[in-house]
């Protein structure tokens, strides 16, 4: 939050010096700056009072496993993790003895509240398929709050996600890594401080979309089209290096015109946002990766990246995550090669290894999603415990979306993002029995009347049931 | 009846000639038969057919032993409406045989007969056999028509596929079934009693070309209804409302001759009782509980448990190219509420007698069909996977495109290019 609210200062200063015409020096009009964050996060935890878990086999999120292990948080934050802590007397003790804890769950592909249910043509809001390059919209400005489908994940024990625009366009535009906790807007949900994202898509859904629409309409124009994209944002960039050296240097520049798709695509040549790419083949992966050496930017993730198990060789020389399904494939030609051991093979190559949905009914099994995998690489001969696996959920993606310094594995002084399982949830049968979201409880199965509900379902058949 | 003109195909007698004789030993069978679960017991598998299933733990002369112990033995599962064998992939890839146009021939869509359209090579049957798929009902996905044409039943063993032709007839009132029929269900539902009626005026008897026809439907769409009118070819609903749902309740009120199935029937738990005692199973999907369109608002994980909590028949397994997820969703049921026995008969029997081919599927009974499937663990978990299965007495082996895929990129070898690594 401090750090948000530094940069709106600092950004509304900005604008009030420009606004009342003061100069820094007589003659010299202010240095016109763009505000890096118009839409500010107004996100308010849920109150968080001492809490400590006992008695639970514990996945940190980062590789370890403690059996009788508790957990103590408060105010937000994990105060300690272990077999042996001490919890102080006003804690709040929920016995969980037989049951597991893990760090949230993190979803780096969603399109909740930009696709939301019900699914009618007024809904859809995830694809500006006005043309290939639209890097100047940001999914946050589609978002639909009250897409019951953010309840439903909760249930399933996610804690944060990304909303991306969809993969009809070469650049889709700016994507928002946000809490689970829907309210009515959607600034009240945005994850303070975390970097923006932007989507792209390689291979077949943007020729097929603009096929017949002026192009790209094969492989080649896609990949012209991302060059082309990617030059015209390093000429604005230096425009802009331009106007402020001459600016710093006592001249009387006049600043570049405002382009709002220039200003994202710069936003990742200066490494402020994450480029997460949809793309399925291997050879395409691999072009992409010569692409973004080429124009010096780094890909965080390829997202779907079905054949990520053919280069993984490639995937971890270049530090690019691969986030995947457990066993989706032969959808269209670019899934044909779609294997149930992709994950854990990602991971066995040293290659960063995410499971993502995609998919409001996946979201809420991502666990589930990991099991399969887990279980596929074991019958594989690749052995991975289920510790090391749960980095699949919470850690990799935490660090993909550049918030690992926030979330993503319990660590004393991280937020207190958890979930208390029934069992062991890399079993069907487990169920999210307690959500934690920065030490509050978001969620708590046994008690059916605290449960969202959101307010497209009030009134409706199955309002506040069971899901 | 007798004169329509109903091809009703079964595979006996065309595989048992190679088949071996296996003794299955040790494991926890799951006969899903009056049997009941044997805790340790033998499956003995001769000509292609279950011998028999019993407490004790020896083979007899003649027979292959595989030892189950620590394992979980179950019938082979059967996917209850899918499109395997119709669709290799799904999406700009060429034809997909689940879909049709409307055309002059059928434009009610019931001519429409799957059983000429079934691959065998498609690698989907190899990706969903290995994982303890046997038998497989497919029907199209998509004609626009007032009906979705004739499904049949397959077994996903290495030859003759067929099990049963003309099986299921299916038809949609939700939403996209009145869009595709005058867009409103005001349209629909009298178009549908009016086909119906035509059909039911034949009086069982077919229209032969040169025979004088004045109905709304062509000789070929009417023809076809004849069983259904008859109630020997079941006609699958897909109803998902409420209020639709009753409406189906009522059309079998209306014609109690009618086979009917409910297909995804995202609300049927809010009338649970009336399905029960209207003996109309339903094939759902366990883990739809978003309200995806304002035809089901109601959508709840507890579905599948209310239902067979109120005794109505449930099956699952209803994708196409991830048929082998079926055993996810219906552990997925089982937590929300569905009996573990119940979870598994929603794989096995319950879908057996929704195809009616119960008297050779479903479950293992001496006589039956020998598609045996031995788990790791709970066919239910998702970490257990299938060890070996048998199809027709024949044990296959576990490979697919996928694995042979796996396979070649499980080491990566920088010797040389990909391609001539064979696994």
């Amino acid at each position: 939050m401090k750090g948000s609210t530094r940069i709106l200062l600092a950004a509304v200063s900005a604008a009030m010096l420009a606004a009342c015409g003061q100069q820094a020096s007589k003659d010299q009009p202010a240095l016109v700056e763009i505000d890096k964050d118009p839409y500010p996060s107004t996100y308010t935890p849920l109150p968080s009072p001492a809490t400590a878990i006992t008695n639970v086999t514990l996945l940190d999120g980062v590789g370890g496993m403690v059996e009788g292990a508790s957990v103590l948080f408060e105010n937000g934050k994990v105060v300690a993790v272990g077999a042996d802590i001490q919890i102080p007397e006003n804690a709040q003790i929920i016995d969980g003895t037989d049951k597991w804890v893990t760090p949230g769950i993190i979803d780096v592909h969603s399109h909740l509240g930009v696709y939301p249910s019900p699914g009618t043509h007024s809904h859809s809001d995830g694809n500006e398929m006005t043309k290939p390059v639209t890097a100047e919209v940001w999914a946050e400005h589609s978002i639909w709050v009250q897409d019951a489908g953010f309840s439903r994940a909760l249930a399933g024990g996610v804690t944060a996600l990304q909303i991306l625009p969809g993969s009809a366009n070469l650049v889709g535009g700016r994507a928002i890594t946000v809490k689970n906790l829907p309210d009515r807007t959607v600034q009240s949900m945005k994850f303070p401080d975390a970097p923006y994202g932007l989507k792209m898509a390689c291979g077949e859904n943007p020729k097929r979309v603009y096929g017949d629409k002026g192009g790209p309409a094969t492989r080649m124009g896609n990949v012209a089209g991302y060059r082309q994209a990617w030059a015209d944002a390093q000429d604005y960039k230096r425009q802009w290096e331009k106007y402020r050296a001459e600016h710093k240097a006592g001249k009387n520049p006049k600043a570049p015109k405002r382009d709002l798709t220039m200003d994202t695509l710069v936003g990742v040549l200066d490494g402020e946002i994450m480029v997460h790419m949809h793309c399925y083949r291997a050879d395409e992966m691999a072009i992409m990766m010569d692409l973004m050496k080429e124009f010096e930017y780094q890909i965080a993730s390829f997202q779907h990246a079905v054949e990520s198990y053919k280069i993984t060789d490639l995937l971890a020389e270049n530090n690019v995550c691969s986030a995947m399904w457990a066993d989706w494939w032969g959808f269209k030609m670019e899934a044909y090669d779609g294997i149930r051991e992709n994950v854990p093979m990602v991971h066995n190559g040293g290659a960063c290894a995410i499971v993502h949905s995609d998919d409001d009914l996946g979201i809420q099994r991502l666990n589930q999603e990991a099991a399969k995998a887990l279980g596929d690489g074991l019958r594989a001969g690749i052995e991975i415990s289920k510790a090391e696996a749960w980095q699949w959920l919470s850690a990799n993606p935490a660090k993909s979306l550049g918030i690992f310094d926030q979330t993503g594995s319990l660590e004393t002084g991280k937020n207190a993002d958890l979930v208390l399982w029934s069992t062991d949830p890399f079993s069907t049968y487990a169920q999210a029995e307690r959500v934690y979201i920065d030490g509050g409880l978001a969620y708590d199965r046994q008690d059916p009347d605290s449960w969202p509900v959101q307010d497209f379902e009030l009134g409706q058949p199955g309002e506040g049931d069971v899901k | 009846m007798k004169q329509a003109a109903i091809v009703l195909l079964t595979a006996l007698g065309c595989f048992s000639a190679q088949a071996e004789n296996i003794a299955i030993i040790g494991g926890y069978v799951h006969t899903m038969s009056e049997q009941g679960s044997v805790e340790k017991g033998t499956v003995l598998i001769k000509d292609g057919r279950v011998e028999s299933v019993s407490e004790q733990l020896d083979a007899p002369q003649g027979y292959r032993v595989i030892d189950a112990t620590d394992k979980i033995v179950t019938p082979g599962l059967i996917g209850a409406y899918t499109s395997l064998g119709l669709v290799e992939v799904g999406m700009s890839a060429g034809t997909v045989d689940a879909s049709a146009k409307s055309e002059d021939y059928s434009p009610y869509g019931a001519a429409l007969d799957v059983s000429y359209a079934f691959n065998p090579d498609s690698t989907l049957i190899p990706v969903s056999r290995i994982e303890g798929f046997t038998v497989t009902a497919s029907g199209m996905s998509g004609t626009h028509s007032l009906f979705g044409g004739q499904g049949g039943v397959f077994s996903l063993g290495d030859d003759n596929n067929l099990v049963k032709r003309s099986a299921f007839m299916t038809l949609a009132v939700d939403n996209g079934g009145a869009d595709d029929n005058g867009g409103s269900r005001a349209a629909l539902w009298p178009k549908l009693e009016n086909a119906l009626a035509e059909a039911m005026s034949l009086q069982g008897n077919v229209l032969a070309p040169k025979d004088e026809w004045h109905g709304k439907l062509s000789k070929e769409d009417v023809n076809a209804l004849l069983p259904v009118v008859s109630g020997e070819m079941p006609l699958f609903i897909d109803a998902r409302r409420k209020a639709d749902i009753l409406q189906v309740i009522a059309l079998k009120q209306r014609h109690p001759q009618l086979k009917l199935a409910l297909l995804y029937a995202t609300e049927a738990w809010r009338v649970a009782d009336a399905i029960a005692q209207a003996q109309i199973p339903v094939v759902l999907d366990p883990e739809a509980n978003l309200p995806g369109s304002f035809d089901q608002l109601g959508a709840t994980m507890a579905n599948a448990g209310r239902l067979d909590a109120a005794g109505v028949s449930v099956s699952i397994g209803m994708d196409t190219h991830n048929l082998r997820l079926a055993t996810q969703h219906a552990g997925n049921a089982v937590a929300n509420g569905l009996p573990w026995q119940q979870g598994l008969a929603a794989l096995t029997i319950n879908t057996a007698r929704l195809l009616g081919i119960e008297q050779e599927y479903g479950s293992l009974e001496s006589g039956k069909v020998a598609d045996v499937v031995i788990w790791s663990g709970d066919p239910l978990q998702v970490m257990e996977a299938p060890e070996q299965v048998i199809i027709r007495g024949q044990e296959i082996r576990l490979e697919s495109r996928q694995t042979k895929l796996r396979d070649r990129y499980l080491t990566l070898s920088q010797d040389k290019p990909q391609g001539y690594i064979r696994p």
